[in-house]
């Protein structure tokens, strides 16, 4: 930064301090592995922009003779490498923001690793950045790192990027080979949507082109990395997108101000304009804007403002205000991109706290559509996500919530998952744009869709059909089966012989033909029941093989499990719990199966129990066990 | 009080992409919303120097017109700068803001002082562990600080919300990535978040802000005629009768300055005629020694603050 004449007076003084305060901002991240330079490369910045104060080199000085690892020089590196940690392993291991100035701009830059395993603090750094700085080492060209630095930065919404190819002084300056990086670069970069890629060699140990072109590459016309970052344009329309903003404090020092606080998420906002709480759909216009500088009749994205509206509708934190003629969705279920940054693994089902905008709330991912390889872009299915792992998924929240697409607002299409008992911070995620569409189609047919009712209550519904003797043990297993299954957080429900007959089919009675009846009728109320999304227990000695096929024959592939409870009629007849058998040999009851009318035994059953000499615990661990096998539970 | 400064707001939030201060500024009141919609108990530190006044004031508009949501807390080492305890006592009146203070009374009754402990005990038992001891006994869950990551390169690494552990650790290898402007304020009992509105201003913005919207700062930061002593190449101001002056001691007359506000026995002035705001970012701006090096505390080791910071120091 140019300094003021020392000489000047304060008048002057103030005028120029006052000319710099309408410097506007740029945020932009590097990346890169500690080899290609770029914590020299920001050193560099630093100490060329006159903003490293004299100790602090006094101080550098110091520390280079003991870290230092360019002999007599000063090592810059040193300048951005904060951890004492780090310092000694001689690698960038997190994200550190650095800052400096010019005449014309304020710059904070995110310096990150480039490593495959710190994706996650590559992530970090690109969420608030506006351009990307991509370090190459000019000796070995585009590397794999280079391609997944790229594919992150664009993930992230950055579409900004300048190629610094570094360490020009060690290819002789070499225009040839500066040519040719660059050309490979933009045939790789095609496939996204960067606005802006300027390639500008450099050396970042030197100095060329960084600040200052230098003598020894003429041939290049271009701008110097500062000159670039100087004047690149990445005003990014907000205020020409449509009003968004979450409500984060609601102000109300007394009974006559009710204020809504916050900060513009995207567009702009005037006195008059009519606005909707986008969850319940209330509208009312804005009657007075409290800005950081005090009223104003309008206020734009990136604004910390105070609303407050004419009509008294209801609006707490979570809530996002938005232009009432251009809406955010608002929906419980979206597809987005997930960056997983724990070592604990994701795990489908399992319920997160997700933080969007101000809102937080549970949710966990229904179904991880693929994972992505960041260095070959390729799709891979997976069950769970590790660190540093980024995917496409599905993801369920217990409360529909505003949002809009990621590529439409970064801040209103992204959040962070939390883990629920660490309260660590173990995913970031950018809802999908593409997918919202066919979202919306997917969501009419849904409303009457067994697989959203599923997906919504997070598991595999099905019916599982007991059958076997009066006695046999039906009713105990299945009752400890849904117990075990409630423990582990299913939604269940069972039908059972006894209860069903004293309701639905108190007309029936033990003819066969009522026992046809019974059982369609039980087989219908199921199939009900597992539309609904249940695990769906029935609990019936339905003895004849072709109603049970009936019952079957209601139910998809793989969704009707039967399950005969194998109990030999002389154990049934020795338990008689309900004393019937000692009834139906009486005579006092008619059609009694086992005695006087006939039990037909499952061929093939699913799963076939023997239950003598076992107790229930190992009977229902063992229907468990199928289930879990075949991805029911 | 000093006051300084002229009211150019019109002028300078012109439509369009924010400058440079109103969006800092506008982050900063954005996370301290954020504490205060998602704390219970949260608290603001109150340094009484230059960043403090900038974040009090910034608090102060992102609540207006209502009072400030959480009181405001001074760690007392009883070896503050006269000027200091007055400039604290008059801001939290003008404001109407509760304020606590807070001393180390076991400290007091040791004896501890910077004299007869040396900086590194005394800034331990009296600002380390008293800070500890006032947050587990008014049980703030969230406490506001006004460092920047420019100051100082372990906290060019600190998240905007800083976790720490329930014997207020921080751990530098185990931090929350923070994306966004999504800030994870979820703790568990007994565990606490220092949170830091300011990291991202630079020393240049703080005094162009302190210019610009004409934020009340301690006299000590204009140049004035003051008794100072010369003591391990700092000059240290006489600012009671508690410093000792030995035989070799010699009092002068100074006009002289200082950059940053502490125990005034561990806080070096710098001679100056810089007595206005502008004079004073004009002497930035061609300043020879960085802001903190005016402080004793971070001479012992690069990576003192570091070490400090994992001992729950601010």
């Amino acid at each position: 930064m140019r300094n003021p004449d020392p000489t000047a007076s304060d008048e002057a003084v103030r005028e120029y301090i006052l000319s710099q305060v309408n410097k506007d901002q740029l945020r932009f991240l590097t990346c890169g592995s500690v080899d290609d330079g770029k914590s020299t490369l920001i050193g560099r910045l630093l100490y060329d922009t006159k903003l490293i104060f004299e100790d602090q080199l006094a101080a550098l000085e110091r520390d280079s003779t003991r870290h230092g690892t360019v002999g007599d020089d000063i090592d810059l590196a040193l300048l951005v490498d904060g951890l004492e940690a780090e310092r000694e392993q001689g690698i960038t291991i997190d994200v550190a923001y650095r800052f400096f100035a010019t005449d014309r701009r304020k710059f904070i830059v995110a310096d990150t690793p480039g490593h495959e395993q710190y994706t996650r603090n590559m992530a970090t750094g690109a969420s608030t950045a506006d351009l990307a700085v991509l370090l190459v080492d000019a000796r070995n060209g585009l590397m794999t790192q280079t391609r997944r630095h790229a594919f992150i930065a664009s993930l992230l919404g950055i579409h900004h990027v300048v190629l610094a190819i570094n360490k020009i002084d060690l290819v002789g300056y070499s225009q040839e080979r500066f040519n040719q990086i660059e050309a490979e670069f933009r045939a790789f970069a095609q496939g996204f949507d960067f606005e802006t890629l300027v390639a500008i060699p450099l050396s970042a140990r030197y100095g060329d082109n960084v600040t200052a072109p230098g003598d020894n590459m003429p041939w290049y016309e271009g701008p110097t990395l500062l000159e670039h970052l100087e004047t690149v344009e990445v005003g990014r329309d907000d205020d020409a997108r449509p009003f968004r903003f979450p409500v984060q404090w609601v102000n109300r020092p007394n009974l006559d101000f009710r204020g809504f606080s916050g900060t513009i998420a995207g567009g702009r906002v005037s006195v008059g304009d009519e606005v909707v709480v986008a969850a319940s759909g209330r509208t009312s216009t804005v009657k007075t804007i409290l800005s950081q500088v005090g009223e104003t009749q309008s206020a734009s994205s990136g604004e910390a403002v105070t609303l407050v509206l004419n009509d008294e509708i209801d609006a707490s934190r979570g809530d996002v205000i938005a232009a009432a003629a251009a809406r955010p969705d608002v929906a419980d279920q979206f597809a987005a991109h997930l960056i997983w940054m724990s070592e604990e693994p994701l795990l489908p089902g399992r319920s997160y706290l997700l933080k969007i905008g101000t809102r937080t709330v549970t949710a966990s991912v229904t179904e991880i559509k693929h994972k992505i390889n960041v260095n070959t872009f390729e799709r891979a299915a997976a069950k769970t996500l590790e660190l540093n792992e980024i995917a496409f998924a599905n993801l369920a929240l217990t409360v529909p919530v505003a949002f809009d697409p990621y590529e439409a607002n970064r801040t209103t299409g992204s959040f962070i998952l939390i883990d629920r008992l660490t309260n660590a911070t173990v995913g970031a995620g950018m809802v999908w744009f593409a997918l919202r569409r066919a979202t919306n189609i997917h969501w009419q047919a849904l409303e009457v869709d067994q697989a959203a009712r599923a997906q919504s209550l997070g598991q595999t519904p099905a019916a599982l059909w007991f059958t076997g003797l009066s006695g046999s043990g039906k009713s105990t297993v299945a009752s400890l089966l849904e117990k075990k299954l409630h423990v582990r957080g299913r939604h269940t429900y069972t039908l059972d012989g006894d209860n069903v007959r004293h309701g639905l089919n108190r007309d029936l009675g033990f003819t066969d033909a009522d026992r046809v009846e019974n059982i369609r009728r039980v087989g219908e109320v199921a199939r009900l029941f597992v539309d609904a999304g249940l695990l769906t227990l029935v609990s019936f000695i339905s003895p004849f093989r072709s109603e049970r096929a009936m019952a079957r024959e209601l139910f998809p592939d793989g969704r009707f499990i039967e399950v005969f409870v194998d109990t030999p009629i002389e154990e049934c007849r020795r338990r008689d719990p309900k004393g019937l058998y000692r009834k139906a040999d009486a005579g006092e009851l008619r059609n009694f199966t086992g005695v006087d009318s006939p039990y037909e035994a499952p061929e093939n059953p699913e799963i076939h129990i023997r239950t003598m000499g076992r107790d229930p615990e190992e009977i229902v661990d063992e229907i468990i066990a199928y289930l879990e096998a075949n991805d029911l539970i | 009080m000093h006051q300084e400064g002229s009211n150019l707001q019109e002028d300078v939030m012109a439509p369009g992409r924010l400058d440079n201060l109103r969006t800092l500024e506008a982050e900063s009141i954005h996370i301290i919303r954020e504490v205060a919609a998602e704390f219970r108990n949260p608290v603001m530190l109150y340094s009484i120097g230059k960043d403090s006044s900038v974040l009090l004031h910034l608090a102060m508009k992102a609540f207006a017109p209502s009072r400030l949501p959480f009181p405001l807390m001074h760690v007392d080492t009883t070896w503050k700068f006269r000027e200091m305890i007055a400039f604290r006592d008059e801001t939290a009146k003008r404001i109407g803001a509760d304020l606590i203070v807070h001393t180390n009374e076991d400290g007091i009754r040791q004896g501890i002082g910077p004299f007869s402990h040396g900086s590194s005990v005394h800034t331990h038992v009296m600002k380390t562990e008293a800070l500890k001891q006032a947050l587990d006994k008014y049980g703030f869950d969230a406490a506001f600080g006004g460092a920047r990551r420019d100051e100082e390169k372990s906290r060019a690494k600190e998240r905007v919300f800083s976790f720490r552990s329930k014997a207020h650790a921080w751990d530098p290898k185990n931090q929350r990535p923070e994306l966004w402007n999504l800030y994870n304020g979820r703790i568990a009992k007994g565990e606490s978040i220092r949170a830091f509105p300011l990291s991202n201003w630079t020393e240049l913005d703080i005094w162009q802000y302190i210019l610009l919207e004409g934020i009340p700062i301690v006299p000590l930061y204009y140049a004035k005629r003051r008794p100072v002593v010369r003591r391990d190449g700092m000059l240290i101001m006489v600012d009671d009768e508690r410093m000792p002056i030995g035989p070799d001691d010699r009092v002068e007359e100074l006009m002289v300055r200082f950059r940053t506000l502490g125990c005034y026995p561990l806080t070096g002035a710098i001679e100056s005629d810089a007595d206005t705001l502008p004079a004073i970012i004009r002497e930035m701006l061609i300043a020879r020694t960085s802001e903190r090096s005016g402080r004793l505390i971070d001479h012992d080791d690069s990576a003192s603050m570091e070490k400090k910071k994992r001992e729950g120091y601010f």
